[in-house]
Formats: C-alpha cells, structure tokens, sequence
C-alpha cells in the first residue's frame, strides 16, 4: 500500500480525544454485545449476515459513546466483511460517531421549519449557557463541553416540523424550545 | 362509539380523521389490548379469508396513490412483481420521513403502532411476502422502542409469525434502523442501507424495486400513511374508498404545515376537499398578528415554492381558460400538479412578509449539500456550489450575474443524477430564484445586504443610517 493511501486511512480511523470519554466505557467485546450482534444476524436471510451492521454499529454506539478504530474491526470480523467496508458505512451515516459525545446529547435541528421558529438563536444559547466552542463544530460535528457533560450537534430535519424549534436530548424530543424551556432540561439532566 | 380527545389537542371540524383516529386520544395507549378493545385486527382476519389476488384487485379498485411524495397507485405497483417469480418477496416500509417539513409518520409510529402492523400484515399478505421490514429513521429511538414492544405482542398473539390466524399464512417483521441520511428515504438507497452497504442509489432500470430490489429479489417498498391506508381500503371496500374525494387521488392524507400560521399542525383531510385559502385561514387560523402571506411550500422542502399574491392560469373542462388566486387552488394531488408544483409528502411549508427568500433558500440549499450522497459528479458539486452562491448573495458580496448562475447551476443538476434527489435539490433554487429574482437581485447590492429583511426592521434602520 502506498504511504498516501495509509495516511488517509490513519486520518480516517485516528481517535480525537474528547473530555466525554470519561463517562463512557472503552469499547471492549463482551459477551453481551455478542450475544446481541448474533441475535441481529439472525432477522436476516441466510447469508446475508452483512445486513446487521447497521444494527451492530447502532448498539456499539449506545453503549461505548462511540464506533472506535477497534470497533469497526471487530463488527468486520463478525460479519465476515473487510473493516473498510465497515469503515465505509461508518462515515456515510450522519447518525454514526467516530468521536466520543458528552455525557448527554443535543441534537438541535436546523433545517427550514425549525431555523423559521428561531433554531440558529437557540443553538448559539446552549453553546454559551454549556460553554461549548461553537468555532470547533464546522470541523467536528460534534462539539462538547470542557466537563464532558454536554455536547452539541446541529441536525437536518427531526420529523416535528409544525411545532419548532426542536431539540433532542439523548433519546427524549423537546419541542417548541423557549430559553426557559432549555434551562429547565438542562438543570434536569445536570442533576440527574 | 364517541371518541373524546385529550384537551387542547381536538381535531378541527372540518378534519376527516382515519388514520390519525386515535392520536391524542383519551385513554388511549400503544398496548394492543387498547387496540383490541377498539376494533383493531378485524381487517387482517377479513382480508385473510379473501384470495391474496383479491386483495390487490381491491386496493387497484380504490385507486390508492402512495403518500410518500411521489403519489405512484399502490395497487398498481404491487402487480410489478414478475408473474412467474421464484424468489422471495420482501415488504418494506419506508418510515424514514426525512423531507423537511413532513412529520405525519411520525404520529403513527409513536401512538398507533399496530395499525401500521396490520396495515403491512395485510399488504405482505397481498403481495405474498413472508419476510418484511421496518425501515426507521435514527431520530425516533422511542418508536423504535415501542414498535418493537409492538411487534413482540402481534407475535404473541398470533397476529405475525407462523400461521397467522390459522390461515396458514407466515409471515415476520423486523425492525431496521436507519443513520440519519435522508437519502435513505429514497428507495433503492433505502434497500442498500438494507443490505449493509453505502447507501447509495441504485441505477435505473428496472425502475421498480418490485422487479429487482432487495437481495436482488422483488421487494415492494411502501410509506407508513400508504400501509395504513391499506387496512382502510379493506375495512370501506375498493368501491367505496374511491369514490371519496378528488377523482384522481382519493381517501383521506395528512397535510402537515409548518411555518408562519396562527395553528400549525398535523390535519387529515379528505383529498381535495379543500383550498388552500381554507386550509390556511379557517383550519390553521391564518397568517400571524399583524402579517401576510408570502409564499408557500406545497410539498415538502424539494417542491416548488409558490408566490401567494400572483394568479395561476387554470384551464376549464370546456377548453376555455380562465384565472385562480392561490388560496383557491384545491389540496390535491393532481390541482397542485397543475399549478406548477407538487404535493409531495403533504408538508405545507407557509412564509409570511417578515421571511427573506435568499434566506429561506439558502437553508435549503445547505440541508442539500450536506444530504447529497456523493454518488452522481452534478449534485456532489453542484449543491455545494449553489449553496456558496446562495450564501455569497446572502452575505452582499455576489454579483448580480450570481443570481443567473444559481439558476444554470441548478439547471445542470436536474435530471442529470440516478435518482430523485438531483431533482428534489434544483427545484427549490428554480422556483425561488425566478419567482422572487427582485430579492436575490437586490442583495446583491452591498448596501441592502446589510439591511434587515422585515418591513419594520428596515424602518428602524433607516434612522441608524442618516
């Protein structure tokens, strides 16, 4: 292989440190998640294992904040793919990290419905009230808190157009987002 | 039975609700008891005692039009399975409801999961698949949650498995979640993100995945609205279900609007019982205090934008023609058509004065260039492209020739890509920049760029600048 084509897949798989790691575990093969990467082999055709990536990425992600370099080639071992083809899916899927988030995440929509009902104000709000640099995100799509605690991201559509601006806060959808609204989440999840 | 709704969240009046029956409704909850109770899975047990054939000669009699966005007959498109296939069939539902502006679908999946169960179990059954899946969108980790729930208590019961109902019939669903990538909403996209790929589209032809789709086998891919719409067809009977509303497409759907109104929302109303005057003024309530209408997104943030204070030329059943106002222009499939846009998913996007166009498009454009695939050279570069000019114009520093290139641009993109979406990212720059060029035009004035786009707050600024 060329020194081009390593350094661009170095690039592509290179771990960026987050202050959020502190909250999730290192990814690690368990049992557990064996055990449930095997089940999701099983909702597809025979021999058509490769169908359960997403699935498997899906619950890598819940439980390890993240798909790491170890993880992709993991998933690839177990469904017999190439940890490219893996690694191909990964940074196709806007859904799918390759940096670790905070602690809890918000995905604040952006797109014309929300931006209308005032989503651009809301987002730059909850990057001052957690003290997130909102300069870091254009490169990363992720930016987190210095504590770990929070992170941020600006999405496309979350499907509840009528009733903007919209906000998700791990799996929880807040709508109609009013300052005060935003301050009692995030009193909410800082205390929990 | 009356149904009471929870307070605050009545229907209006002049809604038909069938689909949406029991969203927000008193005492009502996703467990399939609740479901029992009300009537649910009296369709499935019907249409199981009826031939598969018969089902589809039902659903073609209704004259059902898909309500994902491009209105093709469902019936029609079930019988695009080769005649002498050997291979399995697979359903799949599209629930990947990722067209700004659209959120119907997602009403259903959170509150009312078994109909959507019953309406896929009738349809697999149609079509003779025994293999059907759920294609969810990331952003709904609690519907998942709940149609999973769902789906384990249809299985208990005996309404999905082996056998179903004693008919013999078998018959599994799962759930597959999508990423986030609104191209997976497309459908052979969505059949690759099926089958653990990047989801790029597929080349067409075969232009049906009914011929080849997934596994290579023939797969019917459906929306959520159209597969519930399935068990009404069956519960009404084809007859009956199309002689309701506008002649070329009938039933019930669901017209979402967002934007600037007194009352936005989620309505269900009967196809072309309604203008969009009606719609706007009476159901919604009207443009906000003190405001107008401007413009109006008829279908989904991919349709074209249409000007509210120009007249529309209509044409006559006796040949003549004549002149409508917008707000007289009836919500169907084939009127919206007409008038030069399209009805899409049924996400009425409303602009009022306050909105600025180069602004409005702009956001568009950025949604397509960060949703653009990567697959086709015109729309990986060309909507990066118009969203720099669109930007470059917002900000006061293009040219005026800038504004006529958004438009060549957006030229060389249409029709020029595998699938849809080469369409679905010109049409907006289009329509905006040639029904309102006078704003883009005026914003390239450095000065007036650095105005504020409401009528008050160019009233205000004036005094800064003396």
């Amino acid at each position: 292989m060329s020194d081009y084509a390593e350094n661009a897949i170095d690039a592509l798989i290179a771990h960026h440190p987050s202050p959020g790691e502190q909250f999730y575990p290192a990814f690690e093969a368990t049992p557990e998640l064996d055990a449930a990467a095997s089940e999701y082999i099983t909702h597809y055709p025979e021999g058509k294992q490769q169908s359960a990536v997403l699935p498997i990425l899906h619950e890598i992600q819940k439980k390890f904040g993240y798909i790491s370099a170890d993880a992709i080639t993991w998933t690839a071992e177990k469904l017999g793919l190439t940890a490219a083809h893996v690694l191909g899916v990964v940074t196709f899927y806007p859904g799918l990290r390759q940096t670790c988030p905070g602690k809890n995440h918000i995905r604040v929509c952006r797109t014309l419905s929300c931006a209308m009902a005032g989503a651009d104000s809301l987002f730059n709000t909850i990057c001052t009230r957690l003290g997130i640099d909102k300069s870091s995100i254009d490169h990363h799509p992720i930016g987190v808190s210095p504590s770990g605690l929070w992170s941020v991201e600006g999405v496309e559509c979350l499907a509840n157009c009528g009733f903007g601006p919209n906000m998700m806060v791990n799996d929880i959808l807040y709508e109609k987002v009013t300052p005060e609204l935003l301050e009692e989440v995030i009193l909410k999840y800082q205390n929990a | 039975m009356s149904i009471t709704y929870l307070p605050g969240k009545e229907p209006h009046p002049r809604e038909t609700r069938r689909i949406l029956k029991n969203i927000n409704r008193e005492g009502w909850n996703t467990s399939i008891d609740c479901y029992l109770a009300d009537g649910g899975y009296e369709e499935l047990k019907k249409a199981l005692g009826m031939e598969p054939k018969a089902v589809i000669d039902e659903v073609k009699k209704s004259g059902l039009r898909g309500r994902g966005g491009a209105g093709f007959p469902t019936g029609v498109k079930w019988t695009f399975i080769p005649p002498n296939n050997t291979k399995p069939v697979y359903l799949v539902c599209n629930c990947d409801e990722s067209e700004p502006g659209t959120f119907k679908d997602r009403y259903i999946v959170h509150q009312d999961p078994h109909q959507l169960i019953e309406g896929m179990v009738i349809s697999s059954y149609a079509v003779g698949a025994h293999l059907a899946y759920i294609y969810m969108r990331e952003e709904f980790p609690i519907a998942a949650e709940t149609m999973l729930k769902a789906l384990q208590e249809a299985r208990e019961r005996g309404f999905l498995g082996k056998n179903i109902l004693g008919s013999g019939y078998d018959l599994e669903i799962h759930l597959h979640r999508g990423a986030g990538a609104y191209i997976c909403g497309e459908e052979t996209a969505l059949l690759n993100s099926l089958e653990g790929v990047r989801p790029y589209p597929r080349i067409k032809p075969p232009y049906f995945p009914a011929a080849i789709g997934l596994y290579g086998c023939p797969t019917i891919v459906n929306n959520v609205e159209s597969l519930c719409q399935v068990k009404h067809v069956i519960a009404m009977g084809g007859e009956a279900y199309g002689q309701e509303g506008a002649k070329r497409s009938p039933g019930t759907r669901i017209i979402g609007v967002s934007g600037d109104v007194q009352r936005p929302g989620y309505y269900e109303i009967v196809s072309g019982s309604m203008t969009f005057g009606e719609l706007l003024y009476d159901v919604c309530g009207g443009p906000r205090e003190g405001r107008e209408f401007k413009a109006v997104i008829p279908g989904g943030s991919s349709s074209k934008v249409m000007r509210t204070d120009v007249e529309y030329k209509t044409r006559n059943p006796d040949g003549t023609t004549g002149k409508i106002s917008f707000f007289d222009i009836p919500l169907d499939l084939d009127s919206i058509a007409q008038y030069g846009s399209m009805s899409g998913s049924g996400a009425v996007i409303v602009m009022d004065d306050s909105r600025s166009m180069p602004w409005a498009l702009n956001n568009i454009n950025r949604f397509y260039a960060h949703e653009s695939c990567g697959q086709c050279t015109p729309c990986r570069e060309g909507c990066p492209w118009m969203m720099k000019l669109s930007t470059r114009i917002l900000e006061g520093k293009g040219a005026p020739s800038d504004v006529d290139l958004l438009i060549q641009v957006a030229n060389q993109i249409e029709g020029k890509t595998v699938c849809a979406f080469g369409e679905a990212a010109s049409w907006p720059t289009q329509a905006m920049v040639s029904k309102f060029k006078e704003e883009f035009v005026a914003l390239t004035d450095p000065f007036n760029a650095c105005l504020p786009h409401s009528a008050e707050g160019r009233e205000q600024r004036r005094y800064f600048i003396r």
